[in-house]
């Protein structure tokens, strides 16, 4: 990129006036690529980090699956997807990211889900038993609802890396408010990629707030334990 | 009451918890399991809720096998309290008193009048039942485990080192309520201790186990005192010098709580 032509603003504010269709439209779509992930992660991560817990063997291997996805480059796991969902913005081709996005929230979500499950004190789960809890209620009503903090706590670190990560799909066609760093490169034009910044972090900043707060009206008990220490 | 019939636990590493277990522990009084660790003193009191099977031998409750019934079931009908309370901790007081009867399917008002109505019997502040169990004090807690383990009204309690894992103090005071509360409810009642003054202090009958998992003297405190069995027992008692601290700690404790019984009988008429 060339340097700013004299005269030119880093931000031209009239342009932002001019594309809030486009803006609104883009930040809802980024959105939707960075947190769907994020919730089907979760239903597959909770029954995946039960199993784990159940049978213990089965931990080492799941997680190492779930790392070497994490490890692979994210371009390169989108790529692995354009054969089945196509390319481009919206409908199918949407799992292009979607997917791949999920696969990655996994190798924080199932170790979440197996640590929170394995937070619940011992003394806690016997006395589950010992009161006539059956595996599987004791399970929904006692040791899923303990876990839920670790949980949400996994999901906020997936959800902003899952946020940054979409921007990367520009590179396929995809990538929600990325597509304006495209835009604004190939026209030297700063203003689109300071404004797809900016909200990029806002998203993250503002889903994060959303989840936390879920948390706190989720585990009202769990709230103040931290700060009493 | 009670009954182990030459029940013995061994586990699949060859190491046996409990060994030809012959115990009675009768209706309506308590009868406490106490030993070093390893004793099997707390496998013992496991089995009788099946929270461990034995391998061999037959565990009864009133006559019927518990075998016979499912576990869930059973375990319903028998209040259960531990050391650290084991309190759910996602549950507010009123809500953790109120497990049993939940689980039983009571109406959900039924089930938290009898849990306020527990917690005054246990000496909680009403103001305590919205709380989280992490707001309560280690003490605070242990009664609510004593008031949960009691909602459904079970007519048989199970109670490892329950007092243990509070201060001395705090201890003394809910031992003495227990006993208060006992004389009230009359449960039939297994206590797990491997302190043998609260044996003595909180006792009908003792049962003192040794390593290995063998009983090895099952008496009232006063003959356990009087006639410890030679070897293991008494020295577990602390020999001659245990034994004269534990017998004169007996009759002073004896006479104050007698009086006090007598005041409240007295206050009662």
């Amino acid at each position: 990129m060339t340097p700013l032509a004299d005269g030119e603003p880093l931000v031209r504010w009239s342009w932002i006036g001019d594309h809030t269709d486009e803006l609104t439209t883009l930040t809802l779509h980024h959105l939707k690529l960075a947190l769907l992930p994020i919730l089907f992660g979760l239903i597959i991560a909770i029954p995946l980090g039960i199993m784990c817990v159940r049978w213990r063997w089965l931990y080492p291997p799941t997680l190492g699956i779930a790392n070497i996805f994490y490890g692979l480059p994210s371009l390169a796991l989108f790529m692995l997807f354009i054969p089945y969902f196509g390319i481009g913005s919206g409908g199918q081709a949407d799992f292009t990211i979607i997917l791949p996005l999920t696969l990655f929230s996994l190798s924080v979500l199932v170790p979440n889900v197996v640590d929170g499950l394995r937070s619940v004190p011992d003394p806690v789960r016997q006395a589950a038993t010992a009161m006539g809890f059956g595996t599987l209620r004791r399970l929904v009503q006692v040791e899923l609802p303990i876990a839920v903090p670790v949980v949400i706590a996994g999901a906020r670190v997936a959800a902003v890396a899952s946020i940054s990560l979409v921007s990367v799909g520009v590179l396929i066609g995809n990538g929600g408010l990325g597509q304006l760093f495209i835009d604004g490169y190939s026209r030297d034009f700063t203003t689109p990629i300071i404004v797809s910044c900016v909200l990029i972090v806002v998203l993250a900043l503002v889903s994060d707030g959303v989840l936390v707060t879920a948390q706190r009206l989720l585990t009202p008990w769990a709230r103040t334990r931290r700060s009493n220490g | 009451m009670i009954k182990f019939d030459g029940v013995t636990k061994r586990y699949p590493d060859g190491t046996v918890a409990v060994d030809d277990l012959n115990l009675e522990i009768p209706s309506g009084q308590i009868t406490v399991l106490v030993g070093p660790s390893g004793c099997g003193k707390t496998t013992s009191l496991r089995m009788i809720n099946r929270m461990i099977d034995p391998t061999s031998g037959v565990i009864t409750i009133d006559d019927e096998d518990i075998r016979k019934k499912d576990p869930a079931d059973l375990r319903r009908g028998i209040g259960y309290v531990i050391q650290h309370a084991g309190l759910f901790p996602h549950r507010t007081i009123i809500d953790n008193i109120a497990t049993v009867p939940y689980l039983l399917g009571w109406d959900k008002k039924k089930a938290r009048a009898t849990a306020m109505e527990l917690m005054e019997r246990v000496g909680l502040d009403l103001k305590m039942a919205k709380r989280y169990p992490f707001q309560l004090s280690g003490g605070q807690q242990q009664r609510v485990g004593v008031a949960r383990a009691l909602a459904a009204d079970p007519p048989v309690m199970l109670m490892d080192e329950p007092f243990s894992a509070v201060d001395p103090i705090v201890r003394k005071s809910l031992q003495e309520e227990f006993l208060r509360l006992q004389s009230e409810m009359r449960k039939t009642i297994a206590f797990v201790t491997h302190d043998i003054d609260e044996a003595v202090k909180l006792g009908h009958r003792i049962a003192v186990f040794q390593v290995g998992g063998v009983l090895a003297q099952h008496a009232t405190p006063d003959e356990l005192l009087a006639n410890p069995a030679e070897g293991f027992v008494r020295e577990f008692l602390g020999g001659e010098k245990g034994l004269r601290r534990l017998r004169f700690n007996r009759e002073l404790e004896s006479m104050p709580d007698e009086d006090a019984t007598g005041e409240v009988e007295a206050a009662e008429r």
